[in-house]
């Protein structure tokens, strides 16, 4: 399994990033409901609005949102591209495990019973 | 345990095999024969054992993966910790491989799942491992809708 060739530093940290449940369950939000402010994102959250604002701080630094200031608001976005090393990961352990039970069916049929 | 569909991308792949619950059991749990479909090992199911599997190493990779059993009921489900070895592991990422059979009429389905990926800061790795692939297929779902 070549973890490294597919974890370049960019991919770690997104996936320490999202290590995190609370962090997952905001961007999770973003992405179901578009732009939210910081008080909105609190609500739901079952964490303080500085907690709060300290995650999408991560999340920001990871590329996965992106902010809009507005007055005295700040609104936050889900931003995709952030997660393309996510989607790189499932492909590639996809299209790993796929062909290792190919090899495995052939194994199978030379199997005694 | 949810049901996959092709469409959507996740870590969870199931296969229906017409042989014997039993038989895929030692196709998974046989250390010669695991080697024939997946990498060289030193595997042994019995709760706790600590093996390696080995493949060729690259000029990124060392090739080797540290392992551990964390669960085994014959002929039915089977899960063991992998773990980047040597200067890889320093990322801390770990993953947790569990292969649950059901017997069919034909044979056997056969259900892989891949979760983890989690720091080394992360003490319930396991429990918080099983997030993973409803995250990650929650997410796929969700992308798919906002293309």
């Amino acid at each position: 399994m070549g973890y490294k060739s597919i974890l370049s530093s960019a991919s770690s940290e997104v996936f320490r990033t999202l290590a995190d449940p609370t962090r997952r369950a905001l961007l999770e939000r973003l992405i179901r409901e578009g732009e939210l402010t910081v008080q909105t994102l609190t609500l739901e959250s079952g964490v303080s609005q500085p907690a709060v604002s300290k995650h999408l701080g991560v999340l920001k630094k990871a590329k996965l949102v992106v902010e809009r200031r507005n007055g005295r608001q700040t609104h936050y976005r889900a931003q995709s591209e952030g997660l393309a090393p996510l989607l790189e990961w499932l492909e590639f352990y996809r299209s790993f495990w796929t062909e290792r039970l190919d090899v495995l069916e052939r194994v199978l049929e030379d199997m005694n019973p | 345990m949810t049901p996959t569909t092709p469409a959507t991308r996740s870590l969870v792949l199931e296969r229906e095999f017409p042989h014997s619950p039993e038989k895929v059991w030692r196709a998974l749990t046989e250390g010669p024969l695991l080697e024939q479909w997946l990498m060289s090992n030193d595997f042994l199911p019995q709760v706790g054992h600590r093996f390696t599997f080995r493949s060729n190493p690259n000029p990124n990779w060392n090739g080797v993966s540290d392992c551990e059993v964390l669960e085994v009921v014959p002929p039915l489900r089977l899960s063991y910790r992998v773990e980047a070895s040597g200067e890889e592991a320093t990322t801390g990422m770990r993953t947790v491989v569990t292969w649950a059979l059901s017997p069919t009429e034909k044979g056997v389905r056969l259900r892989l799942e891949q979760s983890g990926f989690l720091d080394k800061d992360e003490a319930n790795y396991v429990g918080a491992g099983f997030g993973w692939p409803r995250f990650l297929g929650k997410l796929e779902r969700l992308l798919g809708d906002l293309r």
